[in-house]
């Protein structure tokens, strides 16, 4: 078997050079699904590792732990990313298995809405122990 | 049959030539498949254990919110998360995030074009769920050395 990949050609050239399918933004939705999962490889191995060896300390330890520069910069950006990526794998979802368009949109806003919520609330919960 | 006002359904009502409505025939669906063979049961399992660890991220806000209102709210917390059920959950969680990682690390593979071939499906398969039995008992081994 050959390496040589064929490629068919199924879009138009005005389709191909704006980049645009059914959805308007092209593969955007997918790609950054992809490069926050690569993101979030290290940071998830971090979190556990860490939040692992934190099991049974006291708070004044936790507090100690989270107030540390380096892990409330990788906490927040675990939250940052980890949110984004949940809101965005839970639009697919959605998208897939709800059926009515009303009912699909409302879901997906309120679900977006509960992720921009808790995303915030951790977030500013490690900046009031680290600041 | 009528024509509903759904981009969805649009698709599967056709029109015969004569104008009469018709429904277009489906391919074979939920019904039919084995969802326990290890391609179509892991590829679900990637979802569902998406979705689980969407939850259990309200396990982790509480944690930081509780760690930042103070000592009485840590306690709670603290006292859920080393009870029965609490512990459970986090076992839990443990196992569904590392499934959904290393699914995860499959589908990235994939993306990059390799590993189609069914072999190759099949082991890589088979490597995520001894990988996240592994790592699961391994998280723990850490936890509970930290602990003691």
């Amino acid at each position: 078997m050959s390496d040589k990949k064929v490629a068919i050609q199924l879009r138009s050239p005005l389709g191909r050079v704006r980049g645009m399918g059914s959805a308007k933004q092209g593969s955007h939705h997918w790609w950054v699904q992809r490069v926050s999962s690569m993101a979030l490889l290290p940071l998830m191995l971090w979190f556990v590792i860490s939040v692992a060896s934190l099991a049974g300390h006291s708070y004044a330890d936790t507090i100690r732990w989270i107030g540390h520069p380096l892990n409330a910069t990788l906490l927040l950006l675990t939250i940052a990313i980890g949110f984004q990526h949940t809101a965005s794998g839970l639009q697919v979802v959605i998208e897939d298995y709800v059926e009515d368009e009303m009912t699909r949109m409302v879901l997906i806003l309120v679900e977006k809405a509960a992720c921009v919520l808790f995303g915030v609330l951790a977030a500013l919960a490690v900046l009031r122990i680290a600041v | 049959m009528s024509i509903k006002n759904n981009a969805r359904d649009a698709t599967m009502v056709g029109r015969r030539t004569d104008g009469t409505v018709i429904r277009r025939p489906l391919s074979p669906h939920m019904q039919v498949y084995d969802m326990f063979q290890i391609t179509s049961g892991m590829s679900i399992a990637h979802r569902i254990t998406g979705t689980i660890w969407a939850v259990g991220l309200l396990f982790l806000v509480w944690w930081l919110v509780a760690a930042a209102s103070g000592p009485e709210a840590f306690a709670a917390a603290q006292w859920f998360f080393s009870s029965f059920i609490g512990m459970v959950v986090l076992f839990g969680l443990s196992a569904v995030a590392w499934y959904h990682t290393l699914a995860g690390v499959r589908h990235l593979m994939w993306d990059a074009g390799y590993g189609y071939d069914i072999p190759t499906v099949h082991r890589t398969g088979r490597a995520v769920l001894v990988g996240t039995g592994v790592l699961t008992v391994l998280t723990w081994f850490i936890a509970i050395i930290a602990w003691a």
